[in-house]
């Protein structure tokens, strides 16, 4: 620790002589300064390597056309391996060092909400693409002034849980007639809100909630839990899974458990779930924002195969917001004529964006979602998605299913 | 049916605790080293099965013995460039040693968990099983896989419990343990025995990893929680006892069954915990601790 203090000195040093020079050359150099925009995300984690490359690839494509009144955008990345700590310090540095206009952070809700304090602390505007915990947008709400400075770039766990609900209804109850089900979800924050949306909007559609099963996101023998599960005999599985996906599903398919899963399993937007299933995922219906080949807008499909060509795999579902966040941010940029942080969180809540995920639009400070995307039809309603023979397909709403659904042939649907 | 359940699925984690745990207390009771890469290892063995089987497309039962041979290289590596120069380094005084190679296998550990998180994401892995489908027992649905898996486990201890008192190679291992400087004075080199004892270590760390990566899955968070699990095992059977291991492995694996089934998922790893800690009061050399 002592050693390291003589060090940080010449480091604040190096900056003050460098912010001194940038001072001088300021005036001069304005027109063409860049806009910095810090990704901060989970490197090693599939839902979050997609973040900083999707971001990438958008600022890619909007300097090639001239960037915004003619400042390119600068992607600054960071890897906060998973950790909340690490992401903290990675914002500070971001802000403090890189001098970042915006920030772009994480698919893990208890992340956001540990960088939240800093988004008003440092002044900075800050986006998730990917997290849901409803205590985001609940917290920006309930203290407006100080918390403005977030904005949830992705569904809510309460829109998440009516997303998946009105797709079960469509899928489950008028086609197939199903009458029950169990909630099985990982004990996390973002789940919490999730679960009380499922209790809610479940038995509304005409499914009854035989039994609610968390348990924790470190579980890794599923047996007894499917062996519950089964015990209670319902027609469906109602997931809520992220940090766990390819476990349970191996699991789900070795032990040939008789019931369908449908609901959110974030590890299944990712196009690699196949393979690391050994396509025991055939058969796993999710909620989703968008997939490949499918046309939510006509942004999705060119983004997404664009992405492949790039990357080699389909973005995860943190990828196409991450994608639709850094033209928005640029467009509230040219629309503010500035990168001033109160300007920016204004221009961002007049946000009307057509994205690869639907038409963007951020509730306002009287809602109690402020600064949540707003979810409907016209807006997002997010879709849901099967694998079907190693492949993503998609099987609501009607309008862009490509496919019915399928189940490999263990799975008995039934109505008891 | 659900004591059945419980009977079922308990031997089959149980047996697999027991095989991870039977290398790790081989080594400490021969060699006096807790090779905190243990985890490290058995996920190693996992993720290079499944590489083999999902990215150069070879068949299960190439790829489980990729599996186990990548196991044995790393375990040999962990040998040679981790143990052996610390043993040997004349810099580091003999009573710190111990010390010295817990640290170094432990960050030897991280240095692999790491790298098969950059190359391969932190996401689990699962091996194919090499026997799919599934077989009712008096009514409980029980995948193959599962028996298979405890079958292996079973087989492949026997094989070590013969290798162990009926061959001579397994003789001298076990003098190594009873009293490593009469060995050297019958005239065997001790460094022979060990690199010996650290590949069969390797072997049955590897065939521990795929059995896993096949039965649950694994990941590079799998590392942390692996090494633990075969410590605490290893410690409650007293150390460096096969025997005590082994049982040790079963009482865990049944406590965490039972309570999975009888009270919830969520707490499944507590009890064994608290049982580590009381037997840690009341006999602190473990089950069948020899001091």
């Amino acid at each position: 620790m002592i050693a390291a203090f003589p060090h940080s000195r010449s480091w604040s040093l190096r900056a003050l002589v460098a912010a001194t020079a940038l001072g001088f050359g300021a005036s001069s150099a304005l027109a063409a300064d860049p806009i910095k925009i810090g990704v901060i995300a989970e490197a090693q984690a599939i839902a979050g390597a997609s973040i900083p490359q999707a971001a990438q690839m958008a600022a890619e494509e909007i300097n090639a056309k001239g960037g915004v009144d003619g400042r390119m955008i600068e992607i600054v990345t960071y890897d906060n391996h998973s950790s909340s700590a690490d992401s903290v310090r990675a914002f500070q540095r971001a802000v403090n060092e890189d001098k970042v206009h915006a920030v772009i952070s994480s698919y893990i809700s208890e992340v956001v909400l540990a960088l939240m304090p800093w988004a008003s602390r440092l002044k900075t505007p800050f986006i998730t693409p990917g997290a849901a915990s409803n205590e985001i947008t609940k917290a920006i709400h309930a203290d407006y002034e100080k918390n403005k400075y977030t904005f949830h770039g992705y569904l809510t766990s309460g829109a998440l849980a009516r997303s998946v609900c009105d797709a079960a209804k469509d899928l489950l109850v008028d086609a197939k007639k199903m009458k029950t089900a169990v909630i099985m979800s990982e004990d996390a924050a973002w789940t919490k809100p999730l679960d009380v949306g499922y209790e809610e909007c479940l038995p509304q559609i005409g499914l009854k909630v035989l039994d609610h099963i968390r348990f924790s996101p470190d579980t890794t023998d599923f047996t007894p839990i499917f062996n519950k599960i089964e015990g209670a005999k319902p027609d469906v599985i109602i997931t809520g899974i992220s940090h766990v996906g390819v476990q349970p599903t191996v699991q789900w398919k070795n032990q040939q458990v008789p019931i369908p899963m449908l609901g959110i399993s974030s590890q299944a937007t990712n196009s690699t779930f196949g393979k690391d299933t050994n396509n025991a995922s055939d058969g796993v219906l999710y909620q989703g924002v968008s997939g490949p080949g499918v046309a939510v807008t006509p942004k999705s499909v060119p983004f997404a195969d664009g992405f492949k060509a790039k990357f080699g795999n389909f973005p995860s579902y943190a990828g196409y917001t991450s994608y639709d966040e850094v033209y928005f941010i640029a467009d509230a940029i040219k629309r503010a004529g500035s990168t001033d942080a109160d300007k920016l969180v204004e221009a961002l809540e007049k946000t009307d964006w057509e994205g690869t995920i639907g038409r963007i639009q951020f509730y306002g400070k009287d809602d109690p979602f402020t600064h949540g995307l707003k979810y409907g039809k016209g807006l997002i309603t997010g879709l849901m998605l099967q694998w079907q023979d190693g492949v993503q397909t998609s099987v609501w709403p009607p309008e862009i299913a490509k496919a019915k659904i399928k189940f490999p042939a263990f799975i008995k649907v039934t109505a008891n | 049916m659900l004591a059945l359940q419980i009977l079922i699925d308990g031997f089959a984690i149980s047996a697999l605790y027991a095989l991870g745990a039977t290398g790790f207390t081989l080594i400490f009771g021969v060699s006096g080293v807790l090779n905190l890469s243990h985890g490290a290892i058995m996920v190693l063995a996992a993720v290079a099965a499944w590489a083999a089987s999902s990215i150069l497309h070879v068949n299960n039962y190439i790829g489980a013995t990729i599996g186990v041979a990548t196991a044995l290289v790393a375990s040999l590596i962990t040998y040679f460039a981790v143990v052996q120069p610390i043993q040997r380094s004349r810099r580091i005084p003999n009573e710190e040693k111990e010390i010295f190679v817990l640290t170094g296998t432990l960050l030897w550990g991280i240095m692999i968990q790491e790298l098969i998180a950059y190359f391969f994401t932190n996401n689990a892995k699962t091996v194919l099983p090499i026997v799919e489908g599934v077989v009712e027992i008096l009514g409980v649905r029980t995948p193959q896989n599962e028996i298979f898996t405890a079958l292996v486990c079973c087989l492949v201890i026997a094989l070590l419990w013969l290798l162990v008192n009926r061959t001579r190679m397994g003789k001298a291992v076990l003098a190594a343990s009873m009293n490593p400087r009469g060995v050297t004075l019958l005239g065997l080199e001790l460094t022979n025995i060990y690199v010996v004892v650290w590949a069969i270590y390797g072997i049955l760390a590897g065939i521990a990893g795929v059995l896993l990566g096949m039965f649950l899955g694994v990941s590079s968070y799998s590392v942390g929680p692996l090494t633990a699990s075969a410590f605490s095992i290893v410690v409650l059977g007293g150390l460096g006892s096969v025997s005590g291991s082994l049982i040790a492995a079963f009482v865990v694996g049944y406590l965490e069954t039972l309570t999975a089934y009888l009270v919830s998922p969520a707490y499944r790893t507590i009890p064994a915990l608290l049982l580590l800690v009381a037997v840690m009061y009341i006999r602190p050399q473990g089950l069948l601790g020899r001091r």
